[in-house]
């Protein structure tokens, strides 16, 4: 859609820096602004800013699994995370926390955190696969 | 019962859905003789049973079970008495026949595995509807005999004709099934018993009760679909298109005696009403005379003995509903009977059809010297359904005709019915066992073997067993039909008939029957042509009618969709906003909660008034915008704006997800625009901007006032306290909005996400659809071959799901 060389020059840093940015938004997301849902969008809008510079091909190229699957891999993550915590005897989603020590440094994982990635790739996955079919143009 | 017996109990109960499972594997493995394993399972639940014919036959009755649905007071529980022992029998001892003889008859086919999982099924589902002693259970298990029916007839589904029957036959004993819930669950509302065997023993308050018509005639309902009575036969003779397996086990032999059972069952219940004594009976003699008269017709043996179903189905509703200890004696016996020789007959039309390659009884004769085996069985079979001695059909005649001996009009009304329907019953029988194998056989029929064992077996023990359960008769009574009536009647009672002739009013009967039926007999030819003239007179049938209905179900469908979804995207996007305007507008106005005038704060800054007139004036560019992208653009400066209000009071994560959600739509919907190929500018005639702009404000004022008024009142802050003090103590988080979403309520959350990944699913097929439909292929849109949207929009002119383009 966008012919110019700017944008097109741009894009791959812009989306590469979008894209950690995202990840660091979901991760913050439990004690500041942020989390999976706004990661997401912010994940989808990199893809979608590099499908309209560079065209959808390289795009799907570059996400090897179809965006459908990513969703549905992020759905997947979420429920498991809800699940894992029957197997401890108290009810379905209730949050479990481990804090294990990564060089010494205590790091607390959780499967709320799961439940937040998959909600990440839900709607990465979604917005993405419509922004790039839409995108996509008919061949004439 | 000790826990062993019961848990036993259990597992037969889930033997033959674990067989069903197996069996495609099995006839993979072993090909039909998989079948011969696969009866193991059947033969099993019956032995299991046979220690319980010991306490049944002694007056005792055997509950057990477990919570199933706690919090719908549903248990799985079981009630074996002399009624459902001798169903759970009949079951699974013709059952164990049934797998053997679809090993031979299906043999070689490519479904065989699926044939026989299917049929194991049936056998499960009916076994639970037998053994059932809860309501809710008893329908589960009543409508799992509809589905696995529906399959089966269907099995041949590629052939429109099954299908047809098969849906014919869900539709109407599905629908039955449904009136016998509403049925069951009145009962349970009026009585507070959800069990049969609870119910049994307190059915004064559901006879005082004003319901009891109503719950009468929904549970009857389901019995009279299921048991295929006048006018709801019709769609058992259609269910013969089903493999003959099926028909001799599901449509003879057990699911359509599923209403009769209910019907006995439910006898101590609702019997000595007038209700029960009129309308049973004259829907069973309608059923018997009509059922016997279309019998005579027919010329395929499988629709013959369809008929005759039909018509000893409404015999056994006759009987049971005539009320009276012989009476309810005839129809167990009746029922035992014809589950032995119609079973049989079915398998030997099946054996003629297999080996003879026609079932039509006109163009078979002079098989008896190719298979004798299969006339010896169809021989027995006929002698017990003509009621001949010494079969046990001459019993349950004897018995019905004794009860039904009484000179008032009301009884002999049905004893002529039961002449007249044995009579007929007996000379179709009679065809069906005789003309195959008798007289010159036709030339067309080539070279025609005796069955292999796998297949005769079946019909030769079932007519055996007539023949002897006769001449045992003290012993058949003693274990089967004495606690089978007992059961029925509510009381304890004693069979006593045998075969030793009692000269009396019924032996004259059965003398009178047997001379119409061997007149019928002889004269089956003109008399089958004149019952064809008549039916072709009438024209009309119930099972033309299902189809009426059927079609006018469609059409009144297709009516209803057309005005509710014209496919035009203003209209709906109209009735939307209209809708929500009226929603939040109407409650306010009609209730007098509007809110009062707000002063004007005087605090506002001057940054707050700035973010807010960049707002406006996003807002009035979408107003004055000369074409859509342009609108769409203004539209997000708009949404910006707002965002930086939030941000501004302090909501960074809402503000966050506001510039997101805002720049994507922006995105989207300027994608969405060129895919649509719209035209640049707004074309609408001034009437309709005007009437869009009042809906716009309309929906506008209504939010304002709707979020004026919410705010107005005092701030309950519980929630918001619990969320402030705990999300970190409970949730380790200190951002409380993404502790609700993934952890307070990570389930809504869940949800959410479950129907995002659906939309984003429908969205993507419909621009699929829209892709294949104009068979243009998806291309890339590099950016080398590109070429300006807004030039292909203006000259655009397609239609997509009703929005018009220019």
């Amino acid at each position: 859609m966008m012919r110019t060389l700017i944008f097109r020059t741009v894009a791959p840093y812009l989306t590469s820096l979008m894209l950690v940015f995202s990840v660091f938004v979901l991760l913050r997301g439990h004690n500041a602004p942020g989390g999976g849902f706004i990661g997401g969008l912010i994940a989808a809008s990199a893809f979608a800013i590099y499908g309209i510079a560079c065209g959808v091909s390289p795009v799907r190229r570059a996400l090897r699994l179809h965006p459908t699957t990513i969703a549905g891999i992020g759905l997947l993550l979420g429920s498991v995370a809800g699940l894992i915590s029957l197997f401890d005897g108290v009810p379905f989603m209730t949050g479990l926390w481990i804090y294990p020590h990564f060089f010494g440094v205590e790091v607390p994982l959780a499967t709320v955190m799961l439940f937040d990635f998959g909600v990440y790739l839900v709607v990465t996955g979604t917005i993405t696969a419509i922004a790039l079919v839409l995108e996509e143009r008919e061949g004439e | 019962m000790n826990v062993g017996a019961a848990d036993m109990t259990l597992l037969a109960m889930a033997l033959p859905f674990v067989a069903a499972g197996l069996a495609p594997y099995l006839v993979r493995l072993m090909g039909h003789r998989a079948a011969w394993v696969l009866a193991l399972a059947p033969l099993s639940i019956f032995i299991h049973f046979i220690p319980y014919a010991g306490l049944v036959a002694n007056g005792r009755h055997v509950t057990a079970g477990f919570d199933w649905v706690p919090s719908l007071d549903t248990r799985f529980e079981w009630f074996v008495d002399g009624l459902s022992l001798t169903f759970a029998f009949l079951v699974t001892g013709i059952g164990t026949l049934i797998v053997l003889y679809s090993g031979g008859y299906m043999k070689g086919h490519p479904q065989q595995g699926r044939f026989l999982s299917f049929i194991l099924l049936f056998m499960g589902s009916m076994l639970g509807l037998v053994l059932s002693d809860d309501f809710l259970m008893l329908f589960v298990f009543w409508e799992l005999t509809s589905v696995t029916s529906f399959l089966l007839i269907g099995f041949d589904h590629e052939r429109e004709a099954s299908r047809r029957a098969a849906l014919q036959a869900l539709v109407v004993t599905g629908a039955g099934g449904l009136g016998l819930l509403a049925g069951l669950l009145l009962i349970w509302n009026v009585t507070g018993v959800h069990s049969l065997s609870g119910l049994l023993q307190s059915n004064e308050v559901l006879r005082q009760s004003p319901y009891f018509l109503v719950a009468l005639i929904l549970v009857l309902c389901g019995a009279f679909t299921k048991s295929a009575q006048f006018p709801l036969h019709f769609w058992l003779p259609n269910a013969m298109e089903a493999p003959t397996p099926v028909s001799a086990y599901l449509h003879s032999a057990t699911m359509v005696k599923a209403g009769v059972f209910l019907l006995m069952r439910l006898n101590p219940v609702f019997a000595d009403t007038p209700a029960w004594h009129t309308i049973l009976p004259i829907f069973g003699g309608m059923t018997l005379v009509f059922g016997a008269l279309l019998s005579v017709r027919q010329s395929d043996l499988k629709q013959m003995l369809a008929y005759t179903t039909m018509s000893s189905l409404g015999l056994m509703v006759m009987m049971t509903g005539f009320g009276g200890e012989h009476a309810v004696a005839g129809a167990v016996l009746y029922l035992v009977a014809h589950a032995l020789f119609k079973g049989a007959l079915f398998m030997v039309a099946g054996i003629v059809d297999h080996e003879a390659g026609t079932r039509e009884v006109t163009k078979l004769g002079g098989l008896l010297r190719a298979m004798p085996v299969t006339f010896a069985a169809a021989l027995a079979a006929a002698v017990s359904m003509g009621g001949l001695p010494p079969a046990v059909g001459f019993l349950a005649k004897e018995e019905i005709y004794s009860s039904l001996w009484h000179l008032d009009p009301w009884s002999l009304t049905f004893l002529a019915c039961a002449v007249i329907g044995n009579a007929l019953m007996m000379a179709v029988g009679f065809v069906v066992a005789l003309k195959p194998f008798l007289g010159k056989r036709p030339h067309a029929l080539g070279d025609v073997h005796e069955a292999p064992f796998i297949m005769w077996v079946g019909p030769a023990t079932l007519g055996a067993l007539g023949i002897v359960a006769a001449i045992a008769a003290p012993f058949t009574h003693e274990i089967v039909s004495s606690p089978m009536v007992s059961a029925v009647l509510g009381r304890a009672s004693e069979i006593d008939i045998t075969l030793v002739p009692h000269i009396g009013p019924p032996l004259a009967l059965s003398g009178l029957t047997i001379v119409v039926g061997i007149v019928t007999y002889l004269a089956i030819a003109p008399f089958r042509r004149a019952v064809g003239g008549v039916l072709r007179a009438i024209g009309w049938g119930p099972d033309r009618g299902f189809d009426q209905f059927v079609r006018g179900l469609v059409r009144f469908s297709h009516a209803v969709t057309d005005r509710l979804q014209p496919g035009s995207l203003e209209v709906y996007m109209t009735v939307t906003f209209v809708a929500i305007a009226a929603a939040l507008l109407v409650p306010m106005v009609v209730f007098g909660e509007l809110p009062s005038m707000p002063t004007w704060p005087t605090d506002v800054t001057f940054y707050e008034l700035t973010v807010m007139a960049i707002g406006i004036i996003g807002l009035v560019a979408v107003l004055i915008a000369h074409d859509r992208l342009t609108a769409i653009v203004s539209l997000g400066v708009q949404g910006f704006a707002v965002a930086l209000l939030f941000m501004l009071f302090g909501a960074p994560d809402l503000s966050f997800t506001q510039f997101m959600i805002e720049a994507l739509s922006v995105v989207i919907l300027a994608l969405v625009m060129t895919r649509l190929r719209l035209a640049p500018s707004d074309h609408r005639p001034t009437g309709e901007k005007l009437s869009d702009a009042a809906i716009a404000i309309a929906c506008g004022a209504g939010f304002m006032l709707y979020l004026m008024r919410v705010t107005e009142g005092s701030f309950d802050a519980t929630l918001s306290d619990f969320f402030a003090r705990y999300s970190k103590t409970i949730a380790h988080g200190h951002n409380i909005v993404n502790v609700i979403i993934v952890d307070f309520r990570g389930t809504d959350t869940l949800g959410e996400i479950s129907v995002v990944m659906v939309t984003g699913l429908a969205i993507l097929a419909l621009i699929r659809i829209r892709a294949t439909r104009t068979d243009v292929e998806l291309g890339d849109n590099d950016p080398r071959e590109q070429h300006d949207p807004r030039e292909e929009g203006s000259h655009g002119k397609r239609t997509y799901a009703g929005v018009e383009a220019e």
